[in-house]
């Protein structure tokens, strides 16, 4: 689960990591009015910010500096609406602007190639640090930490090691070298498998602070953070209803733009089928994976799902079975034949592996009109783009 | 020959609920010394399924039956101190099946079990792996196979069993298959598999199925087109339609936006195309490149 930037900082403080004095979460321009009201005396500017999961805001018009309420309303107005990169924004943060003397880049990511946790620090923030790091890579500082060397968190002295080797300036060091210590902690402490900080800014009074907040958490993680699912809040981005569904649902789903409902077993299996639905001259509707274990029950609820998205012509259900089992699936599909009652799609069944003979005759002693079985992948791919086709 | 497992393994199964158990009895129907159970407060009770014992911890499991491999079964929670234990109690070869653990749970046992620890740990996140005809430890369907000479690897576990069945049908037969898992970090990468298919005699093609995301694809292309380069290597990538920034499935199956490149399929299939490896665009196709390779 990605966060925005205010749910970022938000997991910042409660972690020692600074951050700005807090600002208001705004979903409207009228809040965003109040929230500058109330912040402009003390704060003497605000900046209004679009919440939105996606890089490049500020390029994009999506951050703005107000000195005063009208500034404030004009900035707010602008931004919400706005669309960043398929990105409509629906919540503004206003918060007290920083007086910011310099700009640092400041990270800690999980690092697929290392199989570790990778730092990555620079003297220059708030600009696009892969750029940077093609263009001057020298000016990037990265890390390996393992387990081993971080049992009880990173130890100060490395931290003290990469703000030096990125040459943060010796009035800052110590606070910068600080500041990476509690956000490996808040990495760790909070399952995350990235935490971002573009710009780390050095204030004019020689403070550092989060000026930014990337953060990433791992979805699998959830069971010991129950307190995240707090952040999973609707109306911060539309989502699509159904991949909405299919997270309460527990399914694996993502929408696509095609018109063959696409369901299987095991993430590879499905990506194959889409592609082979290509192929065959057609496009997928969905990615759904059933998963391992998947219960007549289960499928009865994929299955629902796929035909309620109103771009599904026809579907191709592909299992090969390793734990699920063929009976299984075919009483899956047979009952949730029976739960959704009439509907137009046809559906192409194609069924192998454990069990998968028995799953087969029970199809076919149902002999339903709305089950087409195919003998392959490659048959089932292009009977259902034809009926798809048909369907149009 | 094969590789990791033969009839010689002997495993124990962490995990024997009824997952555990219905697999763990089907490993054991293909020939799998299937020997012992562990459950924590099940220990000195009779696995009936199994007709097996039941030990509470892998440590006893080892000493009374010297079991030298476990497969691990437990939910993900419990699964970073399963593989541990398995670890510290010196089974040679852990096979982890349970999918959604933590990443950073995998990031402390990557260090202790394979960095440091030297265990062959396969998965998490696997269908297991089978030499046919002599051992099968997780949760692949045996009966689509048949012992020959074709190795595969692969990260996805009923993409697998697909080729596996289209290589059958077409009467070629596996030496061993290995689902390395789709997780990010797997205790087994491909090159550790595609290495020891390049020390195993019986060994004589090699086939494998990768995903959309990492570069572990290319880095084995490049081994293999500076090791083995007269060995026939077929590969096959899912998600040639997959959209960027979006994970399919598999915590480890997305194309980075702005990533580095070289991580969406067609990008992949460039690459080792390049390098003399043929990649194919579906399970058939894959089928039909190895065939020809081996000029059946």
């Amino acid at each position: 689960m990605d966060l925005v930037e205010f749910q970022g900082k938000q997991l910042f403080a409660r972690n020692g990591v600074p951050v700005p004095p807090p600002g208001a979460v705004c979903r409207s321009v009228d809040e965003a009015v109040a929230a500058a009201e109330r912040l402009l005396p003390d704060a003497g500017a605000v900046v209004v910010k679009a919440q939105v999961k996606v890089g490049g805001r500020g390029k994009a018009g999506g951050v703005r500096l107000a000195r005063s309420v009208d500034e404030a309303r004009e900035a707010a107005g602008a931004i919400l609406g706005l669309d960043i990169k398929g990105h409509v924004v629906h919540v503004v943060l206003v918060e007290p602007a920083s007086d910011i003397a310099e700009e640092y880049y400041l990270s800690v990511m999980h690092d697929r190639v290392g199989k570790g946790d990778l730092v990555i620090c620079s003297r220059q923030g708030g600009v696009d640090i892969e750029e940077v790091n093609r263009t001057d890579p020298g000016a990037v500082v990265k890390r390996q930490v393992l387990p081993s060397e971080r049992a009880d968190g990173l130890p100060r002295g490395v931290a003290d090691e990469i703000v030096a080797a990125a040459d943060l300036p010796a009035e800052v060091r110590d606070a910068a070298a600080e500041l990476l210590v509690a956000l490996f902690g808040a990495y760790l402490a909070e399952d995350a498998t990235l935490v971002e900080i573009n710009p780390l800014i050095r204030t004019t009074d020689d403070r550092v602070l989060a000026l930014d907040a990337k953060v990433s958490l791992d979805a699998n993680a959830a069971f010991r953070h129950g307190d995240h699912a707090e952040w999973d809040v609707e109306g911060l981005e539309v989502r699509d209803p159904l991949e909405d569904r299919a997270r309460a649902e527990g399914l694996q789903y993502v929408k696509l733009d095609g018109e063959v409902g696409v369901l299987g077993n095991g993430a590879g299996l499905v990506m194959a089928t889409l592609d082979v639905v290509a192929q065959n001259g057609g496009r997928a509707a969905n990615f759904l994976d059933v998963g391992g274990g998947a219960s007549a029950e289960s499928m009865a609820t994929a299955l629902s799902l796929v035909l309620s998205d109103p771009a599904v012509r026809s579907v191709f259900i592909n299992i090969f079975g390793g734990i699920t089992r063929g009976e299984e699936v075919a009483r899956g599909v047979l009952g949730a034949l029976e739960r959704l009652g009439d509907f137009p799609q046809r559906l192409v069944v194609r069924l192998d592996g454990t069990n998968a003979e028995e799953g087969r005759r029970i199809l076919a002693e149902a002999a339903h009109p709305s089950v087409v079985p195919a003998p392959t992948m490659q048959e089932a791919a292009a009977l259902a783009v034809r009926l798809a086709e048909e369907a149009a | 020959m094969s590789i990791f497992v033969d009839a010689s393994t002997r495993v124990v199964v962490q995990g024997i609920g009824s997952q555990g158990t219905f697999h763990a009895a089907r490993n054991r129907a293909y020939g799998t010394q299937v020997v012992a159970g562990v459950h924590p407060r099940r220990g000195g009770e009779r696995w009936d399924e199994l007709d097996a014992p039941i030990f509470a911890t892998v440590a006893e499991a080892v000493e009374a039956t010297g079991a030298d491999t476990s497969m691990v079964m437990v939910p993900a929670p419990f699964t970073r101190d399963a593989i541990l234990e398995a670890h510290r109690a010196g089974v040679r070869t852990i096979v982890a099946i349970t999918e959604g653990v933590p990443v950073q749970d995998m990031t402390v046992v990557y260090d202790e079990v394979v960095r440091r620890g030297g265990t062959r740990l396969i998965g998490p996140n696997c269908p297991g792996l089978i030499s046919p005809g002599r051992a099968n430890v997780g949760i692949i369907p045996g009966d689509i196979t048949m012992p020959g000479n074709v190795g595969l690897v692969s990260r996805s576990g009923t993409l697998t069993y697909q080729i596996m069945h289209e290589l059958a049908q077409a009467g070629i037969g596996i030496s061993t298959c290995v689902g390395i898992g789709g997780d990010p970090i797997v205790g087994t990468q491909f090159l550790d598999v595609i290495q020891a298919f390049a020390a195993d005699p019986e060994t004589e093609a090699i086939a494998f199925v990768g995903e959309i995301g990492g570069g572990e694809e290319q880095r084995a292309g490049e081994w293999i087109r500076a090791n083995i380069p007269d060995t026939p290597v077929v590969g096959y990538i899912a998600g040639f339609e997959a959209p960027a920034g979006k994970q399919m499935g598999h915590a480890g199956a997305i194309v980075r936006e702005g990533g580095p490149g070289g991580e969406s399929a067609a990008e992949k299939q460039e690459l080792l195309g390049a390098m003399g490896i043929p990649v194919a665009s579906n399970p058939s196709e894959a089928a039909r490149l190895m065939i020809e390779r081996l000029g059946r």
